[in-house]
């Protein structure tokens, strides 16, 4: 199987590899999939309390080429994203952007709980209720 | 000077020597005959090129000539011994013994064959890849017809100990029936030494063509039979029907012989080649070496490299080296092998394992390569990897509720 051109990229240059510090209330943390299924998708975020924007984006991931475009594109669309502008990042449009074929669909469903995963840590350490995600996810 | 891409795969399958080759090519051309034409020159010729390649084939596991069956392959070789078998030797009984890391060309024959009343005992094997001589003495029943065990593992390189089998088969009246695809031409392999009944082997893995294989029918101390399971003219002394495959048969013959007379050497520069490669990635942190390190092929190298995906590491030089991985990331089932979880392997590490299989034109240069890329890329990526972050940290990763899908 041949990967695409923007997968590829991602996977030789990616963007935002790296670690904030999970204990600044500003910084929320998404930790997801599992060593056993071969993904682990750790996917960070850091919120201006002031604008309520995302200034920064920050991830790892342990995975295949197409897990870890799928992260490293998210990181960055959400840097200068409003955090409800962040909840609506559909996988299908990182299935979409990186060309992704069907086998590789649950890499970008795994970005998308990562986003979720890390904007309601952020919203619990910031006294927010947490919005509800289809997928269970795990800090 | 290095020529891309690099393969290191040759368990998957071999390149055609050239040799072989070049033996191949008048029988698609000028001695096109059909074997069983016995009544003009061309059948004649035919003929004649398959009795020298049978003897080739022969040779090199020291059978007789007529105890060898051309098959398309190994997979074909393993369906008509295990099928073949069950319907000769119904009113013995229905009982067989094979065990759970073989190839899926058995394990799924198996399968089929338990749907058809056969009682089918799946021995685990230990954490090195070998079976338990103990556990295959107490699987065995009066009604035990067949012991099918692999000579050598495809994804690890273990050789079984098919001797001390035999042995206590002999002792049953069991047969031994056993797919050695990947031993034969690679190591020693005597049927009569090894005291092997029924054995299934393949051309393209010992760089002869794809397409064609051979199943060894043992004919004395005991004869063996096998129902045929494709009918027709009555090849193959009935066994298998079908025209000969002869350029196929011609070029299998000639990579036979190539490898009878050149085993020694190419053994020794192969090991060599692969000992060098196993040592330096096994110097990386947390890489590990799946399968017994002493009774294995010389050729054949599994490591796992904790805390990297398989395929995410492939990706990284696998436009220049061609290799092969236990993860199973493209696959619908996101299961990753089961030769290596059979050895008790997490899936984490059988996710993050790569074989390497070196082959006749593998040059020193190409290890040196390898082993630049793929250390650099376990790094790579390692920096990248949310797991080796927590190992370096000192986190228990059981302790963690990961988050199943």
């Amino acid at each position: 199987m041949a990967y695409s051109e923007k997968v590829l990229n991602h996977y030789t240059n990616p963007q935002n590899v790296g670690t904030l510090d999970k204990n600044k209330p500003s910084v929320g943390t998404g930790l997801v999939g599992a060593p056993e299924c071969g993904d682990v998708m750790r996917l960070q975020i850091d919120v201006d309390q002031a604008t309520g924007l995302i200034k920064d984006a920050k991830f790892k991931t342990f995975g295949c080429g197409s897990a870890i475009a799928s992260s490293s594109l998210a990181t960055e669309w959400l840097k200068g994203k409003s955090i409800d502008e962040a909840m609506k990042i559909d996988n299908m449009e990182i299935v979409e952007e990186l060309h992704l074929p069907p086998v590789k669909i649950h890499c970008s469903v795994l970005a998308e709980d990562a986003i979720k995963a890390a904007i309601n840590d952020y919203r619990k350490k910031n006294g927010l209720p947490e919005l509800k995600v289809e997928e269970s996810v795990i800090h | 000077m290095l020529k891309f891409p690099i393969y290191l795969d040759h368990n998957a399958t071999t390149p055609c020597d050239p040799r072989v080759v070049e033996t191949m090519v008048p029988y698609f051309t000028s001695n096109f005959g059909n074997a069983a034409s016995r009544n003009h020159p061309f059948g004649w010729e035919a003929e004649g090129a398959v009795d020298n390649a049978r003897e080739q084939v022969a040779r090199l596991i020291n059978a007789d000539p007529k105890e060898i069956i051309f098959t398309s392959g190994a997979t074909e070789g393993d369906n008509l011994a295990l099928k073949g078998v069950f319907e000769m030797y119904a009113s013995k009984g229905n009982h067989i013994i094979t065990c759970n890391i073989e190839h899926k060309a058995v394990l799924d024959t198996c399968k089929h064959l338990e749907k058809l009343g056969a009682d089918i005992t799946y021995l685990k094997v230990k954490d090195n890849g070998l079976i338990d001589m103990a556990e295959l003495e107490a699987a065995l029943k009066p009604s035990t017809i067949l012991i099918a065990i692999m000579y050598a593992n495809n994804e690890i390189g273990t050789v079984m100990p098919m001797k001390e089998i035999s042995a206590l088969a002999k002792k049953k009246g069991i047969l031994v029936f056993s797919d050695a695809t990947q031993a034969v031409g690679k190591i020693p392999v005597d049927v009569n030494k090894d005291g092997i009944d029924i054995m299934a082997f393949s051309a393209h893995k010992m760089y002869g063509p794809k397409g064609v294989g051979a199943l060894y029918v043992r004919r004395k101390n005991p004869r063996v039979k096998v129902t045929a399971q494709i009918d027709g003219g009555g090849h193959e002394r009935g066994m298998r029907s079908g025209t000969l495959n002869v350029p196929g048969i011609v070029g299998f013959g000639k990579a036979c012989e190539i490898c009878m007379n050149e085993m020694e050497t190419e053994t020794k520069r192969v090991s060599k080649l692969r000992d060098k490669l196993e040592t330096e990635l096994l110097k990386l942190e947390e890489a590990y070496l799946n399968g017994d390190k002493e009774h294995r092929l010389p050729h054949v190298s599994n490591i796992s490299f904790k805390y990297v995906e398989g395929e995410g590491l492939m990706m990284g030089f696998n436009k220049e080296i061609a290799v092969s991985s236990g993860s199973a990331c493209t696959s619908a089932s996101l299961e990753p092998s089961y030769v290596l979880k059979a050895l008790g392997l997490g899936d984490d590490l059988a996710h993050s394992s790569l074989r390497f299989g070196l082959g006749r034109f593998t040059t020193e240069e190409q290890i040196d390569y390898t082993i630049k890329q793929v250390s650099d890329t376990v790094l790579k990526l390692r920096e990248m990897s949310p797991l080796w972050e927590m190992y370096k940290e000192g986190i228990d990763m059981n302790s963690i509720e990961w988050a199943h899908h």
